[in-house]
């Protein structure tokens, strides 16, 4: 019963003790190494094809239409035809791409994508690496994707891509500020960058402690991935596919597959920083169940996610531009003021919390007041209806 | 163990650097400046500063890296490969930098490098915090108003006149 009840951290435990009744012991901390380098960078193809379908069926359903339905019961192996299809594509390289840089960008893409996996705790025990600098790796690694997009852009030598790169670049620039705004809300209400420690700390999710700074996450996070309403670097109508136009066969595959790995690694993030991960009923006595926690909350943000892209129209860039600095900044700066004065204040923890819901209450209703004036004043300006 | 990954990480980052000056292609010069940042971050990661090999990824290589991109991208024909490679003042630069690199290899060679006895404490990033706003607030206050200069006199140059 004891093993079941932390039976993945035991089965971790078996398997070492295993290997080393006949390798050294160097040789077994490679070999675990790489069992679990594979494992993390399998989680961004896993991520592909489960949510492809799932993305189909939940906009589908927010259409009123029925989705995938042919392949498997409700069209479940959807997603495997489709990856078929693109291996069997033929690997088309325009003449004057600078080949080099063509032919990388695809694969750092991915790494970015696979290497945020390195830190996400699955449970208590169950992480890659528990950095002491958890939560800067992952903002660190984000950064990554933005350097392989403007390759991609780039090499391509083609204007709609080059046009693409610059328009996400520009996106993801601005919206890692509210992002790490956002991140850094969380790390100085718990006073650690450790992803294992932030959970464990987490009694309360953050979401209720912090719901403005999730939101903004939320926000940033659609902004980071792409996604709609912020898919400005794929719009179709205006500039093709964007920056990897020119992208055929299994290296499409990688972009395809870095998106929906960075889909489900944002609302991983989003889990563990402000729902209490793997945190729920019966998860400290029973370890295992843990994981299935984790990923029930993930699969939820990911729900949120698709809903606000089968939901919303798509925004002006100039919008866009306008919500991350305009708003989303100011509202990251005063909540991470409101956090460092909350945290000082001589009180049990549970009234600082309660304060600091109070407080990012205050800073959502301020900024929904100013945000409805300032569009009422535009619809006056412009003679438009709604004034 | 540990001075094969320090050569590896050594040949990365100078073979990089190396590219970085001689890459026909100016863009690929800033690509290969990226791999010897990545080098760089390596070398931290294997002297245990962490926050560094981080902080190295995210600055320079999410920021600076970047930066240099978008100005070679909006700088016409420096990407032209048909673009002589060396003007008349080849001479005079390579002097200065050939002056650069002795005066560099006399500090570094003549300073005794402190080296701290023990491990490396577990709370490290929390220790820097606190001396960043405690023994070494004066230099951080002076870093960060120096950037918030050049911030606002981008902003005044790059600002349309009225």
């Amino acid at each position: 019963m004891d093993y079941i009840s932390n039976l993945f951290v035991n089965l971790g435990n078996s398997w070492t003790a295993l290997l080393s009744s006949f390798l050294p012991l160097w040789a077994v901390t490679l070999v675990n190494f790489l069992v679990v380098a594979v494992i993390l960078v399998m989680m961004p193809v896993v991520a592909t094809l489960t949510l492809t379908v799932m993305e189909r069926k939940v906009i589908a359903r927010i259409q009123n239409r029925i989705g995938p339905n042919r392949v498997g019961p409700w069209g479940i192996f959807q997603a495997i035809p489709d990856a078929v299809k693109l291996l069997t594509k033929e690997d088309i390289v325009p003449a004057n791409a600078d080949k080099p840089v063509f032919n990388i960008a695809p694969l750092l893409i991915f790494a970015g994508a696979a290497l945020l996996w390195a830190v996400i705790p699955f449970g208590r025990g169950m992480i890659g690496q528990d950095l002491n600098v958890g939560v800067l790796y992952l903002v660190a690694v984000g950064s990554i994707s933005t350097i392989a997009v403007i390759m991609a852009g780039w090499s391509s030598n083609n204007k709609f891509a080059l046009i693409g790169a610059f328009r996400i670049v520009a996106q993801l620039l601005s919206y890692e500020i509210p992002m790490v705004l956002a991140i850094a809300a969380v790390v100085l209400l718990v006073g650690t960058m450790k992803m294992s420690q932030i959970v464990e700390l987490q009694t309360v999710p953050f979401i209720l402690v912090l719901p403005a700074a999730f939101i903004a996450y939320i926000l940033a996070a659609a902004a980071e991935t792409g996604r709609a309403p912020f898919d400005l670097l794929e719009a179709d109508s205006e500039i093709v596919a964007g920056y990897f136009i020119e992208y055929s066969g299994l290296k499409f595959g990688w972009f395809y597959i870095a998106e929906y790995g960075n889909l489900l690694a944002v609302s991983a993030i989003a889990t563990t920083l402000f729902l209490g991960g793997w945190r729920g009923p019966f998860a400290g006595q029973i370890p295992a169940l843990g994981p299935f926690y984790f990923i029930a909350k993930t699969v939820l943000i990911v729900f949120l996610l698709m809903w606000i892209r089968g939901t919303w129209p798509r925004f002006r860039i100039d919008q866009m531009l306008a919500l991350a600095w305009k708003v989303l900044v100011p509202l990251g700066l005063f909540i991470l003021l409101w956090v460092a004065v909350i945290i000082k204040l001589p009180v049990p923890t549970l009234l600082q919390w309660v304060l600091g819901l109070g407080g990012n209450l205050v800073a959502i209703f301020v900024t929904l007041t100013i945000m409805g004036r300032s569009a009422k004043r535009y619809a006056a300006q412009h003679k438009l209806a709604g004034a | 163990m540990q001075i094969v990954f320090f050569a590896l990480l050594t040949v990365i980052t100078l073979g990089a650097a190396l590219m970085v000056v001689t890459s026909r292609n100016l863009l690929h010069s800033a690509l290969w400046l990226i791999v010897s940042f990545f080098g760089i971050a390596g070398v931290f990661i294997l002297l245990q500063a962490e926050f560094l090999a981080v902080v190295q990824v995210l600055i320079y290589i999410g920021a600076i890296a970047m930066l240099i991109i978008f100005a070679i991208m909006l700088t016409r024909r420096i990407m032209d490969p048909q673009q002589p490679r060396f003007n008349s003042q080849w001479g005079l630069v390579g002097g200065f930098a050939a002056l650069l690199f002795v005066g560099l290899a006399a500090v570094v060679t003549r300073v005794a490098w402190p080296v701290a006895a023990g491990e490396v404490p577990a709370d490290a990033i929390a220790q820097l915090g606190v001396d960043f706003v405690g023994v070494y607030a004066v230099p951080f206050e002076v870093a960060s108003v120096l950037l918030v200069v050049a911030m606002i006199g981008a902003i005044i140059i790059a600002r349309e006149r009225e």
